[in-house]
């Protein structure tokens, strides 16, 4: 019963102040990247990866990663600001909800963000010819299991925070790098040997695998079960630990 | 409140602690009190900043679990049924917990929403309570640019959408302006009269002695004394206090001097505080023996004198 109410506070807030911002971003990597350096490897007798339009493979790569990016925005700097700087969570703590209530409505909201932001770029994408089939609609809630397997981890982390510093460090050294590297723009067996095994034991890598091959409208059940079971390990992981830490961090 | 009496039974205290103990790490912060507090009654905490009225209030609130003995709250146990008595109480926190981001009403009804409340409930009681608060005109503001006063008004209005048994107030009128402080006190007296009981801590003795019919005083954790402000002042201290300013830096020997001309005799870094019954009388025997204060004032003892009295410390440093 108190679900509704946590999102319906934070919907609120959410389409009343702020615009949706996570989209053009998300479009202008499409731009740049898919239609822009699409242009150039469509010219190079290589026009497809793994039979895939360049197009269409950055879209499918930025849908999850943008689904990422959401996650960890949503993740960090509000769960800090809940706990100690606007103190949401003690006037909710100060109710019949507990710790994992207002965890599971914070994870509620990153989420509603997740589809609007994911459905939106899955739109324009669509109007831009880079989603071939229907698969797409199945292809975003695909990207939010891949905001939920981020989101959970995350706020584990932020929970244990007394300063934002570690969050500029967390997109420097986390978010950024797996952006760009886990497959979203560029096949991950062009990384040098070493390297690989850490991008396929990123959450993103198996979140960019999983998007694409939705998105492109060839999905592969095998491998495609492996992701999701993946991603449900760092989401149900995630949540234990955060439970854990907001605890922690609440009752004292 | 029909809903509620299963577990409580008739005049049975709504909150009752024993050797009730708060400890944080190594530092203890609340050390062992016993507290009962009845249905229908103002009922304060006393003392100074870091004195253990939060944390009593935080577990009172059934947010923080305490350490040691025994605490009953509608005469359930916090540790086992948190949720339960939670429904039940309302939270003013000393600091505003209020989402800035949403209207005034809007802070009112989701909040309403947490408590399991329907929409059309919640709807009706944010009504009620903006008038209360005397907020009805600012109903569709957004929370943050509100003054001091509108905010704590829209706190307490908040605390009460659950209509609960029970109102907590941590430091209610700290920050705020004389006025904005005074139309908060007439609010609380009107819930008290509506038969809301009233849990208040306050580091302002004027406080204490205008909102609580009982109190405790608070110092480094344990209770120094507990009573009716009356009570508290009768046997604390004297019925007046004649204060003494003088040109000089030490206060101590105008104490000496001033020997045999009060009861008890305070030098404070400024002034010189003579207990007495007869505050002119006293006044009169400083200049027959010769001493110029530069200023001399007789007033009745306050709340402050109690604490001075029990701690040997001032209440605000």
């Amino acid at each position: 019963m108190a679900l509704p109410a946590i999102l319906a506070g934070q919907l609120q807030t959410y389409v009343e102040g702020q615009p949706l911002l996570v989209l053009p971003v998300a479009l202008l990597f499409l731009g740049a990247l898919g239609f822009g350096l699409g242009s150039l490897i469509s010219k190079s007798g290589h026009p497809t990866i793994a039979g895939v339009p360049y197009p269409v493979y950055v879209a499918g790569g930025v849908l999850a990663a943008n689904a990422m990016m959401t996650a960890v925005g949503e993740s960090t700097w509000p769960v800090l600001g809940a706990i100690k700087w606007w103190r949401q969570y003690e006037a909710m703590l100060a109710t019949p909800l507990s710790v994992t209530d207002v965890l599971i409505g914070h994870l509620g909201i990153v989420l509603i963000r997740a589809f609007v932001a994911s459905s939106a770029f899955v739109i324009v994408a669509t109007l831009l010819g880079a989603v071939p089939s229907l698969w797409g609609i199945v292809a975003i809630f695909a990207s939010l299991l891949v905001a939920m397997a981020h989101s959970a981890p995350i706020m584990a982390f932020s929970a244990t925070q007394d300063k934002d510093t570690g969050f500029s460090l967390l997109f420097r050294l986390g978010a950024t790098p797996m952006f760009l590297f886990s497959g979203t723009f560029f096949p991950v067996e062009q990384l040098p040997a070493v390297l690989r095994p850490v991008a396929y034991a990123t959450p993103l890598y198996h979140g960019v695998e999983l998007c694409r091959g939705l998105l492109a409208g060839h999905p592969a059940p095998l491998p495609d079960l492996v992701h999701v079971g993946y991603l449900l390990l760092w989401l149900v992981a995630g949540f234990l630990v955060a439970r854990f830490t907001f605890r922690r961090r609440l009752v004292v | 409140m029909s809903l509620s009496v299963t577990t409580d039974t008739g005049d049975a205290p709504l909150i009752e602690a024993h050797g009730l103990t708060k400890k944080i790490r190594s530092f203890t912060a609340v050390d062992g009190i016993d507290v009962s507090v009845r249905r229908g009654e103002a009922f304060g905490f006393l003392g100074p900043n870091g004195a253990g009225k939060s944390s009593t209030m935080r577990m009172i609130a059934s947010v923080s679990p305490p350490t040691g003995g025994t605490l009953r709250i509608l005469g359930m146990d916090p540790r086992t049924d948190g949720p339960k008595i939670r429904a039940r109480l309302g939270v003013v926190p000393q600091l505003d917990t209020l989402d800035g981001e949403l209207s005034v009403r809007e802070n009112l009804v989701i909040y309403a929403r947490y408590f399991g409340l329907s929409r059309k409930v919640a709807n009706a009681r944010a009504d009620e309570l903006l008038e209360f608060a005397q907020l009805t005109e600012r109903a569709n503001s957004v929370v943050e640019p509100l003054s001091g006063g509108m905010k704590r008004r829209l706190t307490i209005a908040r605390g009460l959408v659950n209509e609960p048994e029970i109102l907590l107030l941590d430091e209610p009128t700290t920050g705020l302006d004389p006025q904005a402080r005074h139309v908060l006190w007439d609010r609380l007296f009107r819930l008290k009269r509506s038969g809301v009981t009233l849990v208040i801590t306050t580091h302002y003795m004027d406080e204490a002695e205008q909102l609580c019919d009982r109190l405790v005083v608070m110092d480094g954790g344990r209770i120094a004394a507990e009573g009716s402000p009356r009570e508290l002042i009768e046997r604390y201290s004297t019925r007046e206090v004649l204060e003494l300013r003088f040109d000089d830096e030490d206060h101590a020997p105008y104490a000496e001097k001033a020997e045999g001309l009060a009861d008890r005799v305070e030098v404070l870094p400024d002034r010189l505080l003579l207990y007495t019954d007869d505050g002119e009388k006293a006044l009169a025997g400083i200049q027959k023996r010769g001493m110029n204060p530069l200023s001399s004032l007789v007033r009745r003892a306050s709340l402050e004198d109690v604490f001075l009295h029990l701690t040997g410390r001032r209440l605000i440093d």
